[in-house]
């Protein structure tokens, strides 16, 4: 993972937003920048052909990446509080699992969860390996 | 009159003729002892006697150990009283309050109040209690030198500590100590004199007692020991404390704690045969046998007592004697000690003066904070400190009254019961594993028997009602932990571990106001010591309980405290307000509503620049941008700023808008400058943050074109100044102001919105409004903190001024040329 490391702008990715390369031989996981770049119990965005994907960093390091949709209504996960191993989306409050992107019951849905890789402090992601988005009443509820 | 009225009713020839007179009991003094006594007695003979109580309080009956608790703010009097004027009137007791008795006259048997009440009596009951011993040094009747007794001290204490300055607590003994940790805690600058080399030496041996000085220090309060006042200086009031090796300490109050004498002034006059207090003999009579006494003021044995446990054990037999049993006799009370000073855990039973014949087991754990020392003779316990952790204490004392054998325990005793076992570290267990005659609550006595039987026969299954029915956990609380185990253990799934207040949070058990004060009476300064004192469930709290400890951190510890920006709301991390498709709305500030050709411009242009979609006008006089992407609001603020304008915090659980009508400078109806007003106030309460969302209005005559009776306060100008009218809100539950005050100054304007913002922010729960918080605490009290108190007033609205010199810096300026917080609004990549 080192020579990924090298190719990777160290903070040039979160400064600026340029697009990361993919100039590394391993192709199923994509270099995002390193765990420092995410604020402890905060989180950033990944932007993607596919939509938004956050990435979340707990209070003890571990780094977990949702879809950055609440399956709710949509709302950006990213901007929730994190606590423990869980975000609260904004808009209204559900509880969605980082490490599955389940929600919490009562409420039922997934965001879609990516697999995330920490090595030397450097974040990868599968995006390929993305499990699929479920559920939610998509607006048909007015909470 | 009332049959069971015993008052100046003839001697009962022609009062009933048919059933005989009921005996008259007489009790002098309405402290803890005498009550206690009369409960035992209405237990074991209910309707034996025509009862009447005097107390010199003007107050119902209450848990005087409990003061300390409303001294540092972490209890109310309320919370503390023990038997309202409703229980008396149930059990047909005539209570006179306010009403201290003055002389018995034994031959007639009748005893004199000082409003000049005569009242007859069969059995007299002396339960006079103890007063505070005042060193008779020169000064020591100066106003300003108190006592630490009654709800009149304490009331004297807060009067004071609200005005801050100093205080001198002479005394470190345990009511000192908790008297100086609750001026403390309310802001005074303590000093502690004690006479001997080290703290509490009667309960604490000189290792525990320097533990203990540290802690204090810790904590801001300054302990001179081997101290001796020489006197009080001062004129007309204290003002300082000499000591005899010349050292002069200013003091605005002397708190004098060296200890209690028992009351015996009214027994003695009467002639009754004193000691050091009133003497009793094994069954609480005095030597006149229709006399009785209880409490502080016996002697008994040639001992006094002035703590609870006893009082309570002498409670018991002389109901048994009242009620004419018979075979039960006091004999003494061995005792132990906790000092109720939240956060420091001090224990100690016996004798641990330790000596040639006795041997000592001493655990210390400096870093800790932990010290235990046990003192054996014979493998049986004679004595025991804790410090630090007292958890043990119970069981160390009931080794120690039970004089049991410990040779077997004794390899691992100091680390406490059940250590070593698989239970270890499991109340549940270990209170499964005590026998039933192991005393749980000290203060009342009472056994896991007892209350195991309680909770069987009469299907208990609260905390509360076990409190009801066995007394156990009732008094200083201190073993409420072991009496809920109990209750898991034999009520099962049963026990509703429900608590009477509501918790914060599913994170904690504990209630806003609980956390709160916890906050300020432990000192905690990050959210981290928070979770640790106060047993937090999860390891980083939840999105509910963090923005409201943030919250409270931030209201406490003004300057100090470092905010937690990942505890915040979306909104205040943004400083803007999401939407519901995640992008964001701004509004800049308009100082009263006003606005300029040259701002009005930059918000065109910005909205052009930056393609914002929707542009609105808000209802609190300002202008709404929505849908600026999230990547754009640093350089949209930037544009604004550079025009002038600073955020209008329309996102914040803080200062919204002051709403204001055009007021004298154009309308002809206008009877003040409403706008220029308007502006005042904006400029001294922007940035703040308080509980929930706050808005002020200034109308500029009664017909209130601003609203302004229903805002959080609204300020409505009339001919001879204005009124000032608080708690109100539109929204959801709309809710009129109530009027506060009416005031001729805009000086006193400014001062009365500190004051109100700051009763808020200090007083209110997180997200809690001020309308609900108003009806909650009533107006009556918001009255007495800002109307009545002018000295209070002007406190209040130093500390706002105070905590709003760390809060007026524009978030947008900051973020958009100093590059706060740049992580917030850029992508930490983006891929294909």
């Amino acid at each position: 993972m080192d020579q990924i490391l090298s190719a990777l702008p160290k903070t040039g990715v979160a400064e600026t937003g340029v697009a990361a390369t993919s100039a590394a031989a391993d192709t199923l996981w994509t270099p995002v920048g390193r765990v420092e770049d995410i604020p402890v119990r905060g989180s950033r965005v990944i932007r993607t052909p596919d939509g938004d994907v956050a990435l979340f960093r707990t209070a003890d390091d571990a780094v977990f990446a949702l879809r950055d949709r609440c399956p709710h209504k949509n709302g950006p996960l990213s901007q929730g509080i994190v606590h423990g191993q869980r975000v609260t989306c904004p808009l209204h409050n559900w509880v969605i699992e980082l490490s599955t992107g389940e929600a919490v019951a009562p409420d039922v849905g997934n965001a879609g969860h990516i697999p995330v890789r920490v090595e030397d402090g450097a974040v990868s992601v599968a995006l390929e390996l993305a499990t699929a988005a479920r559920g939610g009443c998509k607006g048909a509820c007015h909470v | 009159m009332d049959m069971h009225h015993p008052i100046s009713s003839p001697d009962g020839q022609n009062a009933a003729q048919d059933t005989p007179r009921k005996e008259r009991l007489v009790v002098v003094g309405n402290g803890m002892a005498g009550m206690r006594t009369v409960e035992e007695l209405l237990a074991k003979a209910p309707g034996r006697y025509d009862i009447t109580v005097f107390g010199a309080e003007p107050l119902p009956n209450y848990n005087r150990i409990m003061l300390s608790p409303v001294l540092a703010g972490e209890k109310t009097f309320d919370q503390i009283v023990l038997n309202s004027r409703a229980w008396y009137e149930e059990n047909a007791i005539t209570l006179l309050t306010g009403e201290p008795v003055e002389s018995i006259d034994r031959a007639a048997k009748t005893v004199t109040s000082a409003s000049g009440r005569v009242v007859a009596y069969d059995r007299l009951l002396l339960a006079t209690g103890s007063m505070p011993f005042i060193i008779p040094v020169p000064g020591s009747t100066l106003p300003g030198v108190i006592g630490f007794r009654d709800l009149a001290d304490v009331d004297a204490m807060l009067a004071a500590a609200a005005k801050g300055g100093r205080a001198v607590v002479i005394g470190g003994g345990l009511l000192g100590l908790e008297a100086a940790n609750g001026l403390r805690v309310k802001g005074m600058d303590v000093t502690v004199v004690h006479l001997m080399p080290t703290l509490m030496e009667r309960q604490l041996d000189p290792a525990a007692g320097q533990l203990l000085q540290q802690e204090l220090e810790r904590r801001g309060i300054a302990v001179l020991t081997g101290a001796d006042t020489a006197e009080i200086v001062g004129g007309e009031q204290a003002e300082a404390v000499r000591l005899k090796d010349g050292r002069l300490l200013p003091a605005d109050i002397v708190v004098m704690a060296v200890g209690i004498r028992p009351n015996m002034a009214l027994g003695k006059a009467a002639g009754l045969e004193c000691g050091r207090g009133v003497k009793v003999d094994d069954a609480m009579r005095t030597s006149d046998p229709a006399i009785f006494a209880v409490g502080e003021c016996v002697e008994h044995r040639g001992l006094t007592y002035g703590l609870v446990a006893p009082l309570f054990e002498m409670a018991k037999v002389l109901a048994d004697a009242l009620a004419d049993g018979e075979g039960s006799a006091y004999t003494g009370s061995v005792t132990s000690t906790k000092l109720k000073v939240t956060g420091v855990d001090v224990f100690s039973a016996g004798d641990f003066s330790g000596g040639a014949d006795t041997e000592e087991i001493v655990f210390r754990d400096p870093a800790r904070g932990v010290y235990k020392r046990l003192v054996l003779k014979d493998n049986r316990l004679l004595g025991a400190v804790l410090y630090g952790d007292t958890k043990d204490g119970g069981w160390y004392f009931s080794l120690l009254k039970d004089g049991a054998d410990v040779s077997a325990e004794r390899d691992t005793m100091i680390f406490g019961q059940g250590f070593g076992g698989a239970d270890a570290g499991n109340p549940k267990a270990a209170v499964a594993a005590l026998p039933d005659s192991a005393e749980i609550c000290g203060c009342n006595g009472v056994c896991k028997g007892t209350i195991v039987k309680a909770i069987t026969d009469k299907g208990l299954t609260s905390l509360d009602e076990v409190r009801a029915h066995t007394k156990a956990s009732a008094s200083c609380g201190s073993c409420t932990g072991t009496v809920e185990a109990l209750l898991a253990v034999t009520a099962g799934d049963a026990f509703t571990a429900a608590p009477a207040v509501k918790p914060m949070c599913k994170c904690t058990h504990h209630s806003h106001d609980a956390v709160r004060a916890a906050i300020v009476a432990q000192n905690l300064r990050t959210m981290g010591e928070v979770f640790a004192a106060l047993d937090w469930t999860t390891a980083d709290g939840c999105a509910s309980c963090r923005p409201a400890l943030n919250y409270y951190l931030l209201c406490a510890w003004p300057g100090e405290y470092a905010d937690d920006y990942q505890s915040r709301f979306i909104n205040e991390r943004a400083h803007a307000n999401i939407q519901k498709d995640g992008t964001y709305s701004v509004v800049p500030r308009m100082w009263g509503g006003l606005t300029s050709a040259t701002e009005l411009r930059a918000i065109a242009d910005v909205v052009d620049k930056f393609a914002i979609p929707t542009v609105k006008v808000t209802g609190g006089q300002r202008i709404d941008l929505f849908g600026v992407k999230k990547e754009d609001l640093p350089a949209v603020w930037a544009d604004l700023n550079a025009a002038g304008m600073v955020s209008g915090h329309a996102y914040a659980k803080g200062l919204r808008t002051v709403k204001t009508c055009v007021g004298s400078e154009w309308c002809r109806f206008g009877t003040q400058d409403s706008t220029g007003l308007g502006v005042k106030l904006e400029q001294m309460t922007w940035g703040t943050w308080t509980p929930h969302k706050v808005k002020l209005a200034v109308s500029g005559c009664p017909r209130n074109c601003a609203e302004a009776t229903i805002k959080d306060l609204g300020v409505v100008c009339v001919d001879s100044g204005y009124e000032l009218h608080v708690g109100g809100n539109g929204g959801l539950h709309v809710r009129a102001c109530d009027l506060l005050v009416k005031v001729a100054t805009e000086e006193e304007v400014l001062e009365y919105t500190g004051a109100f913002m700051q009763l808020y922010r200090e007083e209110a729960r997180y997200l809690e409004r001020t309308a609900p918080w108003v009806e909650r605490v009533g107006l009556d009290h918001i009255k007495r903190a800002l109307v009545d108190d002018a000295e209070g007033r002007a406190a209040l609205h130093a500390r706002f001024l105070f905590s709003q010199r760390f809060s007026q810096d524009d978030p947008w300026a900051e973020r958009a040329a100093k590059g706060v917080d740049r992580h917030e609004f850029s992508l930490l990549a983006k891929v294909g």
